[in-house]
């Protein structure tokens, strides 16, 4: 079962301030357990595809993500997801404040 | 040569209160940098959900838990503990009481909800999820520990005996550390906690995340670490010490507006 996550979106200025709060221990090759880490994440606002990211071991444990992007208005939505090497995701809708 | 030399010195000598005072800066730096990407916000829900999930012999959540506010408030309470229970004749700090709720709303038994008070990074205690919610709702909240009953008065004169106390292997006592300006340890500053304007920020952020280790730590897992590292016995969890102690040092930093869960290093 994925943990938690959270996320704020705020719009300044003609862009859309997005933080984001993932759970996942990103457990590392040095740790001599299994390695188990979030491989992808993926941004859509309003549906659409806007980040495709790959990231790896070296991504903190609970890791945190803050990005700005172009446009965007109060209400929008965005979606963040990840996905890990193990296949487990998780995924999280808010509207832009 | 020897001028050249005598440059070096005096240019080595000008350096260092710069160098220190960057030092400061940069770890202000960092700390500011850390708590920005807290994932304490993690912990506060992983809390909430335990909070209201059904426990127990008597299968019931905590949402009717009284912490003090009245059953179920949870707005507020966190900044007004430790305080005297009337229900159970003494003074509790959170984790205290939220073990009485336990044993008393649930029906589990003491050493059940005790097993595993403290966690570690892969699999925090329940504890540790419960404090960072409730302390999450005194947000913005000014600490006001009770310091009226006889019995709150008693807690903090104890708590302040227990902290100028040397004993244990090494003959130390709280304030062996934390009781001299201008001390610390690598990167951490030692805080006088007998100090109002000491005590004040450090009460204000704990429980608190530690970055370090990936752990969310409660306050009764700061005062056992402590005296494992002043190498005494270990003391009970939600002992009478334990409780006297964490009394002490929030009522010696009253009036601050809370802004926890804290990142600490």
């Amino acid at each position: 079962m994925a943990g938690p996550m959270k996320m704020r979106a705020t719009a300044q200025g003609g862009f859309t301030e997005v933080r984001v709060l993932m759970t996942h221990p990103m457990t590392t090759a040095q740790s001599g357990q299994p390695l188990h880490f979030i491989q992808n994440v993926t941004v859509k606002q309003h549906g659409k595809t806007v980040i495709e990211a790959e990231i790896s071991q070296a991504v903190s444990r609970n890791p945190v993500f803050s990005f700005r992007l172009k446009g965007g208005a109060k209400g929008d939505k965005i979606e963040v997801s990840w996905l890990d090497n193990k296949g487990e995701s998780n995924t999280i809708e808010t509207a832009v404040a | 040569m020897t001028r050249f030399f005598g440059t070096i010195v005096i240019l080595g000598l000008t350096a260092i209160p710069a160098a220190a005072q960057d030092t400061k800066k940069e770890i202000q730096k960092y700390q500011q940098m850390i708590a920005e990407g807290s994932p304490v916000e993690l912990f506060e829900l992983e809390g909430e959900t335990l909070w209201k999930k059904p426990q127990g012999p008597h299968n019931v959540s905590l949402e009717k838990c009284d912490l003090g506010q009245g059953a179920g408030v949870l707005k507020g309470a966190y900044a007004r503990l430790p305080r005297y229970f009337k229900d159970a004749d003494r003074v509790m700090d959170l984790e205290t009481r939220l073990l009485h709720c336990m044993t008393t709303l649930q029906g589990r038994s003491r050493d059940e909800a005790t097993k595993r008070v403290f966690g570690n990074e892969n699999q925090p205690s329940e504890m540790e999820y419960l404090s960072a919610y409730v302390a999450g709702q005194s947000r913005g909240v000014k600490l006001a520990a009770g310091n009226s009953h006889p019995k709150e008065k008693e807690a903090y004169e104890l708590g302040k005996a227990l902290f100028f106390h040397r004993a244990g292997g090494w003959d130390m006592s709280c304030a062996s550390c934390h009781g001299e300006d201008n001390k610390r340890i690598r990167m951490q500053e030692l805080p006088v906690l007998h100090k109002p304007q000491a005590a004040r920020p450090i009460m204000a952020t704990w429980p608190a995340y530690r970055v370090s280790n990936s752990q969310f730590k409660t306050m009764q897992w700061r005062i056992n670490d402590c005296y494992r590292q002043m190498r005494y016995p270990e003391p009970k969890f939600a002992s009478e010490a334990t409780i006297a102690l964490i009394t002490y040092l929030t009522v010696t930093a009253a009036g601050e507006p809370y802004r926890g869960p804290g990142t600490k290093r």
